[in-house]
């Protein structure tokens, strides 16, 4: 699972995606999750990088992880590998 | 890390940048959190009484009925309100307005003897509705209530009671009539247009059997034109007027009814219900300069009666609720259910209710349907809404469900929750407790009756 | 006489240059050729691609604000925080829409000093579409035959259907107007307009003729400063003129007269008018704002948007006593290269100061 390479995000939380022309708008932690998906950094690790940092349970997050990444499919921006 | 140092959890989000085209038709909501009832903490109420909970504030309602008193009473001598009781029949919210002043507004032997208890006498009932029992007109008139008479039917078992008490019942004749705008409610009285209205009062004045007090009048609900009220009284004065010319007898009083409008955006509605609700202001301006354009001696004078429930309550009771889960349509949209359903929210039915978070959010919005509890499709709460992003667990305010919901609820699939108060000194008192499963059983039986 | 003009800042609603457009951009146009003032351009958008708002030249700087059914508290607080940072002097509203809020705000925002000039909520529910008819009856002006439906059998049920004739016109309570030629068509359209605006729907008896626009701007005492009547040459599938000339015809004067002075309408407006085939002009709509074509106006001599800004600000204004008759616009559409950046950025702010560019 991997971010696909030519996706531009801007600190303000913008993201453009070349392939489809589409825009959106992320909050400061989807901004900070979706970095660590283009690091390719794990899912384990990703949780445990919120839960420390966060007032959240990894149960809660791992769930809200799995919605997020399923609508960046759904967005065409993940690749699978 | 110290778990009170961690930073305030948000989900992450992304959102399509929405590229409508640039028009006018976008709906969006602008958003505080709500906290606290009254100063009483949102967390605290539903530790106490859990979720759902509705809860009513006894600040507002009197607020809502002095201002409502004080628009007709500057404007028009003699004035009285009547409590709506089936608009909430709470022993607890009845008596608030019986304190302020109000008579009752009752539509059934049920509300009738609820009233009684209340400690309402019975010349101060006004007892209306199409289905009135017999026992129940016996009482009303023995009581001296005020007996409005909605069809022939009624009228002449009215006469025969009267012969059997040797009383003359109190009656006043509901009227129907056509006011402009498109609801005509001619289900309920006798049609002042067509001559029904004027043919029955003639009838009754000749019976000499019944003590006329009064013509009533309910144009329909949730008036949104004050202008409707004016062509209304306007021909309820003209038709008093004519009572005294032609037949002789002083009408005593115009029950004008309910209908006025509250805060709520009924779901046709493009403006919020908060901006297009007229105020008590108008209602009463509308009502008090028709009437002074009839030709009444100002010793005549009749009396004013307002029967308005919504406008007086519904602002003054929220429903907490809590959230169960989220979930995605199926083309991604964000579903988010909790726990009050139309079961106990049935005015969801006709309004897009406001919703307010009870703890605080950041400034990012996702696009929701809120769903009830049940499982049935029609457990819908709000459509469409733009709400900040949610999570198991949070604390959502409903606004503006003080009318209607506490007397329409259903027991369906759940137990209908507590219904508390908050008092002006930011005391928590129980109008209604919690059901539990024995209130429910216990009214079952496997008796067996021979008949 | 000084030579110093003064200087206002001034936010303009309805920079939605598009195929329907809203009257902003040419609004702000004409402020910009104002001669008794200069002016710096805060433009309120409700969406992120109102092209008014990627006009450097024009517009200053832009504020996303919320929709007129997020309620006048709503607005009001967005207006505040704009308003600490620009320190707005008058605020022109260009939708029909919106003004039922900005009315309720008029006394709330001239405590922050900042003027309106807008009709009264009596004299703009007057004109509303569902009140036209008999407005105009009251006002002397002819009107076609209307009724306001809540639902479609209001019309389809009503006894003397064989008064009516098809075609017929279903508008919407504040936009959009279909012209039906059956019941097909009627319930179709019907349905579709209850569905966004919501109701009542008006019908009205449709009138064959040739279509004349009249902008105008009442005073505060009731007096018609300004009018211009324009025949529209080119009209697209949405009835908005595409092209048009302005013409001498004075009873189109006279009528805008006539409603300036027994409604005691304040402020901006249009009449939309039908001629018919008897030689009557009918109104079938009164547009409580200033309309889209402004600018024709502005260049025929009458500068309406700078007349009501000094109106606002209680300088003294004249009537304008003559406009170039014969004076056309054709409409343009302009395709414009916008930095994808200073779109996402105003999307992720809902703020864009389009001077730093």
């Amino acid at each position: 699972m991997k971010i696909n390479a030519n996706i531009a995000i801007s600190q303000s939380g913008y993201i453009f995606n070349p392939q489809t022309g589409e825009s959106f708008s992320l909050n400061p932690i989807g901004v900070e999750v979706i970095r660590m998906l283009q690091e390719e950094k794990p899912k384990e690790t990703i949780v445990a990088s919120i839960v420390d940092r966060y007032d959240v349970t990894a149960s809660a997050f791992a769930c809200d992880l799995d919605d997020f990444v399923s609508l960046l499919k759904q967005y065409e921006m993940l690749t699978d590998e | 890390m110290d778990s009170s140092k961690k930073i305030r959890y948000e989900r992450p989000l992304i959102k399509p940048i929405n590229a409508m085209m640039p028009g006018k038709t976008g709906k969006d909501t602008y958003l505080v959190p709500v906290l606290d009832v009254d100063g009483v903490p949102v967390s605290a109420l539903v530790e106490k009484y859990g979720s759902p909970l509705f809860v009513f504030s006894e600040r507002k309602q009197r607020e809502n009925i002095q201002r409502a008193k004080r628009s007709f009473t500057t404007r028009y001598p003699k004035v009285h309100f009547a409590w709506s009781y089936k608009t909430n029949y709470l022993d607890g919210i009845c008596k608030i307005f019986h304190e302020e002043g109000s008579w009752a507004e009752v539509v059934s032997g049920f509300e009738y003897d609820k009233a009684i208890r209340n400690g309402v006498s019975g010349n101060h009932i006004i007892f209306n509705g199409p289905a009135k029992t017999k026992d129940d007109l016996k009482k009303a008139i023995t009581n001296g209530s005020f007996i409005h008479i909605d069809n022939m039917d009624e009228l002449y078992l009215l006469s025969d009671l009267s012969d059997e008490l040797s009383i003359k019942p109190k009656v006043a004749v509901r009227v129907n009539l056509d006011t402009e705008i498109n609801q005509i409610w001619d289900r309920f009285g006798f049609n002042y247009e067509n001559g029904q209205a004027w043919d029955v009062l003639c009838k009754i004045v000749r019976m000499d059997k019944f003590e006329l007090k009064g013509l009533h009048c309910h144009i329909g609900t949730f008036i949104l034109t004050a202008h409707a009220y004016a062509v209304a009284a306007e021909k309820m004065a003209n038709l008093a007027c004519n009572v005294k010319q032609k037949l002789g007898v002083n009408i005593e009083y115009l029950d004008m009814g309910g209908g006025f409008a509250s805060k709520n955006t009924l779901k046709a509605s493009y403006l919020g219900g908060a901006d297009v609700c007229p105020s008590f202001d108008e209602y009463a301006e509308a009502i008090s300069t028709a009437i002074y354009k009839a030709p009444f001696k100002t010793s005549d004078l009749p009396v004013l009666i307002l029967e308005t429930g919504r406008a007086l309550i519904d602002d003054a009771a929220c429903l907490i609720s809590t959230v169960l889960s989220n979930k995605r349509s199926s083309s991604g949209r964000r579903f988010t259910i909790i726990d009050a359903g139309v079961n106990m929210l049935f005015t969801s039915f006709w309004y897009d209710h406001k919703v307010s978070p009870a703890q605080p959010f950041s400034k990012y919005y996702e696009d929701v349907t809120l769903y009830g509890p049940l499982c049935m499709n029609i457990d819908v709460i709000r459509e469409f809404v733009s709400l900040p992003l949610l999570n198991r667990g949070d604390h959502l305010v409903i606004h503006n469900v003080g009318a209607y919901n506490v007397s329409q609820w259903m027991q369906f699939i759940t137990l209908r929750p507590y219904v508390v108060q908050v008092s002006r000194e930011g005391k928590v008192s129980v109008l209604r407790k919690r059901e539990t499963i024995e209130t429910i059983v216990n009214q079952e039986s496997s008796t067996t009756d021979n008949l | 006489m000084s030579d110093v003009k003064p200087y206002y800042t001034i936010a303009v609603t309805g920079l939605n240059a598009v195929d329907n457009p809203g009257p902003g951009v040419p609004v702000v146009r004409s402020l910009k050729e104002a001669t008794s003032f200069s002016c710096r351009i805060v433009g309120l958008c409700y969406e992120l691609m109102e092209p008014g708002a990627y006009m450097h030249d024009l517009v200053d700087v832009c504020y996303q604000v919320p929709y007129p059914s997020a309620g006048t508290e709503a607005l009001l607080s967005r207006l505040d925080y704009i308003n600490d940072k620009e320190h707005i002097d008058v605020i022109i509203p260009n939708f029909d829409a919106e003004l039922f809020s900005y009315i309720k705000l008029e006394n709330e925002l001239s405590k922050r000093h900042i003027a309106l000039f807008l009709p009264t909520l009596e004299q703009f529910e007057a004109r509303q579409k569902f009140n036209l008819h008999d407005f105009g009856k009251r006002i002397g002006l002819e009107v076609p035959r209307s009724i306001n439906c809540d639902t479609m059998d209001d019309f389809l049920g009503k006894s003397d259907r064989s008064e009516w004739s098809y075609p017929l016109v279903v508008k919407g309570r504040f936009y959009e107007a279909y012209v039906v030629h059956d019941d097909g068509q009627f319930v179709a359209n019907f349905g579709k307009i209850a569905a966004q605006w919501g109701t009542p729907v008006i019908v009205q008896q449709f009138v064959e003729g040739s279509e004349f626009n009249v902008i105008g701007f009442g005073s505060a005492d009731s007096k018609l400063l300004a009018a211009v009547p324009m025949r529209k040459q080119f009209i697209t599938d949405k009835g908005k003129a595409w092209a048009g000339i302005t013409v001498s015809d004075s009873r189109l004067v006279d009528m805008a007269r006539r409603f300036v002075e027994a409604s005691g309408w304040r402020g901006g407006f249009e009449l939309e008018l039908m001629r018919g085939r008897d030689g009557n002009a009918y109104v079938l709509e009164i547009n409580p704002r200033i309309p889209a074509w402004v600018y024709l106006a502005t260049a025929a001599g009458q500068n309406i948007p700078e007349l009501l800004v000094n109106a606002a600000l209680g300088k003294e204004v004249k009537a304008f006593d003559k406009y170039d008759v014969g004076k056309m616009f054709v409409r343009c559409s302009w395709d414009m290269i916008v930095d994808q950046e200073e779109f996402g950025a105003f999307s992720v702010s809902g703020e864009k100061d389009n001077r730093q560019k």
